[in-house]
């Protein structure tokens, strides 16, 4: 059987005695798309902080592709390891124009004398010209990503990501703040990012799980609390107790 | 792909022309100082010295552009770079001096002779060679940035503590320099400059010559700094001010980008300085005081940070005011400074350029800047927390 893309054991961290994660173990399988839910404070954004080498775990393993252990690296290296992360907050660079934003995200040697001599060639701009269509930004290619209304800067940033081209993506709420139209054109636009690679969705928003069809899996006070399809989560009782019930 | 958009290109034609035109006002300085004494149209010796200074004072600027307006590091030490540049070109012009000092001592400086000493310390030799001299001065700035900016930027130092340190060590350099042990001339520093490669440089010639030096010296860094914001190491920079962590979960090393814009921008500072000793005679601890940091930093926000001609515009602009200022109401020039930067931040976040509509990247005029803050390009710096 082939490596999960992503294995999390006994996973903890703990911020002035509060455990964010409180023996986590989680295992995504290569190609899978998964949702995390939970209630507020169950950890879901610590952990992909833990797996994006922004906060180091206190105990615990974290390895990617099962060879890679992630609790020893810094952002940077993940990143071009092949994970790549999407914020609550989309992040984009406002003082760039669309197309630099996903210049910039395109994969590429990132050491600083590579980027001064760096020169776009005619596949690369195909690429970032196939990523704007995908995201529906082809028109506005040249214009400040700091004009972008809230659903075009999510696209954006996604669209950064596909740009990277990782193996496993990790995405805290896509939805919040969007409008159902928006919503409905997200849950498309990850459907068909998934199946080419690994995606873990963060997501507080129901009906977009729903929409995303996926297994889900229930996080509550730093650990698993359920797994498996939405239906058969949804009528867990201990789930309804913390989460769905209130 | 510039980081220009289409109304920056569209301008582009407009600026190519003032500049040019700039160029060329700065090209007469020295031809005007030749005409004969009695042409209405001759350049003072003194101006074509003044002219000079600014001209170094635009490249000071430049360099502060580079890491404060792209970058998003706001350095409140640059002077210290500038000032180690200049102690570098000063040694030389010291050893050049040779018999010609005070004590007649063909290897030691006046001060050392003064202070009993009775061999040159190691870290002066080498400094009889022009070569050596003038490696060290983008040398010893660029090791002091490199090592200085990787403890603080691979800890993640920003924001405002970032420039509270900066400020420490330029402060710490001047308490150091004034120190006589230290061998670099004490409170009184390195003067009495005879010549510089043989030419004596009290003469007209040999100032016409070094301000010549100073406008291809500011012409290639802008160059250099414009080969840096046009590239995409450049528009990584840019990110790295919007967003940092954003940029590192993009795969970049945060700390690399810095580390070297931080470096490459301390040894600017060092040319700077070096280019300015011989043309104000001297260079003494004064020049590592936290307040001339704070000073070139103001030039770049007068002029507006985030376009490299702002910076230069700054460097004139403030300068000339200071020079006119400290001769006819010396006293009211520090209430003016003070008063410059509260007034540019609250109202002028983009500078001079921004006022006049040729601001980089983000819509003309004034008005629009408050109106849609998150057009303003770049932002008002504020103190960021940590690492977002």
């Amino acid at each position: 059987m082939a490596e999960p893309i992503l294995y999390l054991d006994g996973v903890s961290v703990s911020f002035d005695g509060f455990k964010a994660l409180n023996g986590l173990s989680l295992i995504v399988e290569s190609g899978e798309l998964r949702t995390i839910i939970g209630p507020n404070g169950a950890g879901k954004t610590t952990m992909m902080d833990v797996v994006t080498g922004k906060t180091r775990p206190d105990t615990g393993t974290v390895l990617f592709k099962g060879k890679h252990d992630l609790t020893r690296l810094d952002e940077a290296r993940i990143a071009n390891l092949g994970i790549g992360r999407k914020f609550q907050k989309p992040t984009v660079f406002d003082s760039l124009s669309v197309f630099e934003n996903l210049e910039l995200a395109l994969k590429a040697q990132r050491d600083p004398f590579a980027a001064l001599r760096f020169k776009l060639d005619g596949a690369q701009r195909a690429r970032i010209d196939e990523v704007l269509a995908l995201i529906g930004l082809a028109d506005r290619a040249r214009e400040l990503a700091g004009i972008l209304s809230h659903g075009q800067r999510q696209w954006l940033e996604i669209g950064m990501l596909l740009m990277q081209d990782p193996e496993l993506l990790l995405v805290d709420e896509p939805v919040a703040g969007m409008t159902d139209q928006e919503t409905e054109q997200t849950a498309e636009l990850l459907r068909r990012i998934a199946g080419l690679r690994s995606v873990i969705v963060v997501e507080h928003d129901m009906e977009f799980v729903r929409a995303l069809a996926t297994k889900v899996t229930v996080l509550h006070e730093g650990s698993v609390l359920a797994e498996g399809p939405i239906d058969q989560v949804q009528a867990n009782e201990r789930v309804i107790e913390v989460y769905l019930g209130r | 792909m510039a980081a220009a958009t289409n109304a920056a290109r569209e301008r582009a034609p407009v600026l190519l022309v003032l500049m040019g035109l700039a160029l060329a006002l700065l090209v007469a300085v020295p031809i005007l100082n030749t005409l004969p004494e009695d042409s209405p149209y001759r350049l003072s010796d003194f101006s074509v010295v003044l002219i000079g200074k600014y001209l170094c004072y635009a490249m000071l600027a430049l360099s502060i552009d580079l890491v404060w307006g792209y970058c998003g590091v706001l350095s409140l030490g640059h002077g210290a770079f500038f000032a180690l540049g200049g102690y570098a070109m000063g040694m030389y012009l010291m050893r050049s001096i040779g018999t010609r000092g005070v004590y007649r001592d063909p290897i030691l400086p006046d001060f050392m002779v003064f202070l009993n000493w009775k061999q040159l310390p190691w870290y002066w030799y080498g400094f009889d060679h022009f070569a050596f001299a003038a490696i060290m001065v983008v040398v010893v700035p660029g090791l002091l940035a490199l090592a200085f900016g990787w403890l603080a930027f691979r800890s993640r130092i920003t924001g405002v503590y970032f420039s509270i340190i900066t400020q420490a060590l330029t402060f710490a350099l001047l308490l150091a320099f004034f120190r006589n042990d230290m061998g670099f001339g004490g409170n009184n520093g390195l003067t009495d400059f005879k010549d510089l490669l043989g030419f004596p440089l009290n003469t007209g010639a040999t100032r016409r010559g070094i301000y010549v030096a100073s406008l291809v010296g500011l012409v290639g860094t802008y160059l250099v700094c414009r080969r840096i914001t046009r590239s995409k190491l450049g528009r990584v920079l840019i990110a790295i001010r919007d967003a940092e962590s954003r940029v590192r979960f993009l795969g970049y090393s945060v700390t690399a980008y810095k580390l070297f814009v931080f470096t490459l921008s301390a040894m600017l500072a060092g040319i700077a300085g070096a280019l300015y000793v011989p043309q104000v005679g001297i260079i003494n601890p004064s020049e590592f005081s936290p307040a001339n940091s704070i000073e070139a930093v103001i030039w770049v926000a007068v002029g507006g940070r985030g376009a490299l001609y702002g910076a230069v515009i700054g460097a004139f602009a403030v300068n000339g005011a200071k020079t006119w200022l400290t001769t006819s109401v010396p006293e009211l020039w520090l209430f003016v400074l003070g008063g410059l930067f509260i007034a540019v931040t609250l109202f002028l976040p983009r500078g001079l350029i921004g006022l006049i509509g040729l601001g980089g990247g983000a819509p003309r005029g004034l008005g629009l800047d408050r109106l849609l803050p998150r057009l303003s390009v770049p932002k008002v710096p504020k103190p960021r927390r940590g690492d977002g």
